[in-house]
């Protein structure tokens, strides 16, 4: 534990299956409130270009909040976050937008008002290599079956597809995927195990948040663990088997 | 008030009694009592925004046809002052029960708008109404007795009267905000949901201090038509309403003193500007803008901060030898 | 036909068009407001005041530049509609991370401070502006002038134009989206802040935009915005803030019903729009094309 802990604060990272590549999310010592409330203690972590990394963790451990913080939305924190190698000291989020990073929130954010395709051209193309509509489509034939419903009329799972395609549009080439799985079914927890592969194997790369480990461990390259607003353990998809007692001791499994 | 120690507050308590009694040697009591129940008026609009949450903009209707009330009880019905103040009382509060129950079922920006367009309503009736005498109002009401007792002709009786009501009225509300009812109140305002969740019934609550904020302003109408002996539409008019705002804001919002400050801040520079009628909306509107923008804790509120400040600055300072408090 | 209900015919086509007139003012001043408060959650008080600024503009135009009414309804809309955007940037945009009571009081303050400032310089009465389109329509049963006609179709053009933008194009689709959800929309890359500026802007126009055409009805009057905001907050409530049609309808439908309770039931007509607001809320709290937020 020691040494995960170690190189995940010093940032450094062994080099990880499917990626190895250039940094694309730096985060160092990073500090954030909810108006007085400390609500992250400490994060050190890294995600190199086409690897897939999870978050673990137990509800208000601060997964959620280091996904804001990335994107822009905690007003008051303090440390350093790099896309890119670029920081995002006092940048705006639609500013760091533009660094390449799309998020998909918890809730998904399916616009009510907004027909499906609607919902789908609404993030605008930043940078070229995103997928073209008809692409999107093809990974998705239910969205197009659906494009002209209102974005709140699909089910669960539509709207998680929805909300990843969206995002795969713009050109981001590294995505924030807040609880991609939660509340649907397995059938539908399948695809969108698949659908990150396939986004890997294209070159994307991933942060995730996830509550159910075991979709992720058979996903991510890297899993982070947080607890209480700071990093309490780092392993690879490698360790899994043989740090098996201590990574169910820090889930709590 | 809460952190100063039980015996300065008191001496300060002490304090301001004397203050009240004086105070009519000193400055003009018409004046005074104009500042008192001006005073009251802002508190029960307080009541409401500072401690609920809750925006009134129609508070002029209570405040206004409890004077009416009052007005015509005592002038033509030849009631006595308590049970024209209670008439009046009645009136605002039935008033308030009616708009309150339709406007406590929405929240923020609607809720202020609902009561506002109530108030429209009073206003508009206030007009039309004969008692109300239109556009003269009500005229020459008498200074009646005290239940008999004696009679409020005296202005230095009534200003004694007055202070006496409105020290009570502020201290009920006190006493409400310490509450367990009150406590609910904030919990309410803080977060909603939550108190809902807990099992609270979130809109009694809210009815409840809506209506004694709706008394608590005819209480200040009622005396105000006996202290000048004049009920007219300026009372129920919006401009008045939020005359009642523009003191709580200024005075600070979430304190207890707040709309008493507010009241000798604002009513006291109205007085200074009665010669320059046209320059009234513009220095309110100034006020209004300049104590949003710069000074939203309002005289009291920044006081209280300034006050935690030091004290949080001292305790940083103190050495770690003095160890931690009994 | 003499008469339709016992109601002289010329009467009642009188104040049906009277009545959508000031329907047109309502749903005009109903839209703003919607607007505004639709993305940046912000009563805009100041929305009388505007659109009592657009008026004398009008005026101004007129008086110091010989400007016209055809000039002043393409000028004074776009500048009370700059004013709002140096307003928004300046000032309102402070208050959004505190409680929305702040932001309505200050607009509320601008309003008393505009109203007060032109009340100093022009007193409380009004300055007359001229008709720019003389003449009328003889319908048969009765005369409709010109310029009131004019006025009731250009305001119903003014929304639909306005609801055109809103919900079928693309900008349009990020003031809804906006609304639903600001933060997200950021995310994306859009920007927001410059969103809301332009919003404001916009809601701010169509105050100024109503102001120009009350200008040859009613007088120029510091009071002009005062006296008929409030009606259209109580316009607001009944349709339910927020919603575009909503605005619309309910200030169209708000402003016949009053002229017609005119003919019916004169004394009422100053409060008959409260009355149905009370009974709209008691039934739907929401109003009438309102969503629960």
């Amino acid at each position: 534990m020691t040494t995960s802990n170690e190189s995940a604060a010093a940032g450094t990272i062994d080099a990880p299956r499917g990626g190895g590549g250039r940094e694309m999310l730096h985060i160092a010592d990073l500090r954030a409130w909810y108006g007085e409330t400390v609500a992250l203690q400490k994060i050190d972590l890294e995600v190199r270009e086409g690897e897939v990394v999870c978050l673990l963790g137990r509800n208000g451990a601060g997964k959620t909040t280091t996904l804001r913080a990335i994107v822009g939305l905690m007003a008051r924190r303090q440390g350093t976050i790099r896309l890119q190698g670029r920081p995002t000291e006092g940048l705006a989020p639609e500013a760091i937008a533009r660094l390449g990073v799309a998020w998909c929130p918890e809730e998904r954010g399916i616009f009510a008002s907004l027909s499906t395709e609607e919902n789908l051209l609404l993030p605008p193309v930043l940078h070229p290599g995103g997928l073209s509509v008809a692409e999107i489509y093809q990974l998705f034939p239910n969205l197009h079956t659906r494009r002209h419903s209102p974005g709140t009329r699909l089910s669960g799972g539509e709207q998680q597809m929805l909300a990843i395609a969206r995002i795969l549009r713009t050109g981001a080439r590294l995505l924030l995927l807040d609880e991609p799985t939660e509340g649907l079914a397995p059938v539908i927890v399948q695809k969108i195990g698949q659908t990150i592969r396939l986004l890997r194997e294209r070159g994307w790369t991933v942060l995730m948040v996830e509550q159910n480990f075991r979709f992720a461990s058979r996903l991510a390259d890297r899993f982070y663990v947080v607890e209480e607003g700071h990093v309490a353990g780092h392993f690879r998809q490698d360790e899994l088997a043989a740090r098996r007692h201590e990574v169910e001791a820090l889930l709590g499994l | 008030m809460d952190f100063l120690s039980p015996r300065a507050n008191l001496a300060l308590l002490a304090a301001l009694i004397a203050c009240v009694c004086i105070a009519p040697f000193v400055v003009y009591p018409i004046f005074l009592m104009k500042l008192l129940c001006f005073a009251l008026l802002a508190a029960a609009v307080n009541l409401l925004v500072g401690y609920v949450g809750l925006l009134s903009f129609g508070h002029a209707m209570f405040y206004g046809s409890a004077g009416y009330i009052t007005a015509h009880a005592v002038k033509v019905w030849g009631f006595d002052a308590v049970t024209g103040i209670l008439a009046g009382i009645g009136v605002a509060a039935a008033i308030g029960l009616v708009s309150g129950l339709l406007a406590i079922r929405r929240q923020g920006i609607y809720f202020s708008m609902i009561t506002l367009a109530f108030a429209q309503l009073v206003s508009f009736i206030a007009l039309r109404m004969p008692f109300t005498g239109g556009e003269d109002g009500i005229q020459e009401v008498p200074r009646p007795s005290v239940l008999g007792l004696f009679s409020l002709h005296d202005t230095l009786a009534m200003y004694y009267f007055v202070a006496v009501l409105v020290g009570l009225a502020f201290f009920l509300i006190y006493r409400v905000v310490h509450s367990p009812f009150g406590q609910v109140l904030q919990a309410i305002r803080d977060n909603e949901p939550r108190a809902q969740s807990l099992g609270y019934r979130v809109l009694r609550y809210k009815l409840l201090v809506f209506v004694l904020s709706a008394a608590l302003a005819g209480l200040a109408g009622s005396l105000k038509v006996l202290v000048f002996q004049l009920a007219s539409l300026t009372d129920v008019h919006w401009a008045t309403s939020g005359e009642a705002l523009l003191i709580c804001i200024v005075g600070g919002m979430q304190t207890l003193v707040g709309p008493a400050l507010g009241a000798i801040v604002i009513v006291t520079m109205e007085n200074y500007l009665a010669s320059f009628a046209e320059w009234v909306l513009i220095i309110q509107g100034f006020v209004f803008v300049i104590v949003v923008m710069l000074f939203r804790k309002g005289i009291a509120g920044q006081f209280y901060a300034w006050v935690r400040n030091r004290r949080e600055r001292r305790a940083q300072q103190a050495p770690a030898s003095l160890g931690v408090a009994k | 036909m003499d008469t339709v209900f016992g109601i002289p015919t010329a009467a009642l086509v009188g104040q049906l068009m009277v009545g959508l007139i000031n329907g047109s003012f309502y749903a005009l001043m109903s839209l703003g407001l919607s607007i505004i408060f639709g993305l940046l959650h912000v009563v805009n008080f100041a929305h009388g005041a505007q659109y009592m600024l657009g008026a004398f503009v009008a005026w101004a135009l007129l008086q110091y530049l010989g400007l016209g009414y055809w000039w002043a309804l393409l000028i004074a809309p776009v500048v009370v509609g700059c004013f709002g955007l140096v307003f928004e940037r300046l000032f309102l945009r402070r208050l959004y991370a505190l409680d929305h009571v702040y932001a309505l009081l200050l607009t509320f303050g601008v309003a008393l401070l505009m109203e007060g400032g032109f009340r100093l310089q022009f007193g409380v009465s009004g300055q007359p502006y001229p008709n720019p389109l003389s003449g009328g329509l003889d319908v048969g049963v009765t005369f409709l002038p010109m310029y009131r006609v004019w006025v009731i179709l250009a305001a119903l053009a003014m929304c639909l134009a306005t609801w055109f933008f809103i919900e079928k194009t693309r900008l349009g689709g990020y003031l809804r989206a906006a609304n639903e959800n600001a933060p997200l929309m950021r995310t994306f890359g859009i920007n927001v802040p410059r969103m809301l500026m332009l919003t404001y802007g916009l809601g701010v126009g169509l105050a100024g935009f109503s102001g120009v055409m009350a200008a040859p009805i009613y007088q120029v009057s510091p009071l002009m915005g005062s006296n008929l905001i409030i009606v259209v907050f109580a316009v607001v409530v009944i349709g339910g803030m927020g919603s575009i049609m909503g605005s619309i309808v309910t200030g169209f439908a708000l402003g016949a019903i009053e002229g017609l309770t005119k003919l019916i039931y004169p004394d009422g007509a100053g409060v008959v729009i409260f009355v149905v607001m009370i009974l709209v809320l008691a039934v739907r709290p929401h109003g009438l094309f309102g969503r629960a937020h």
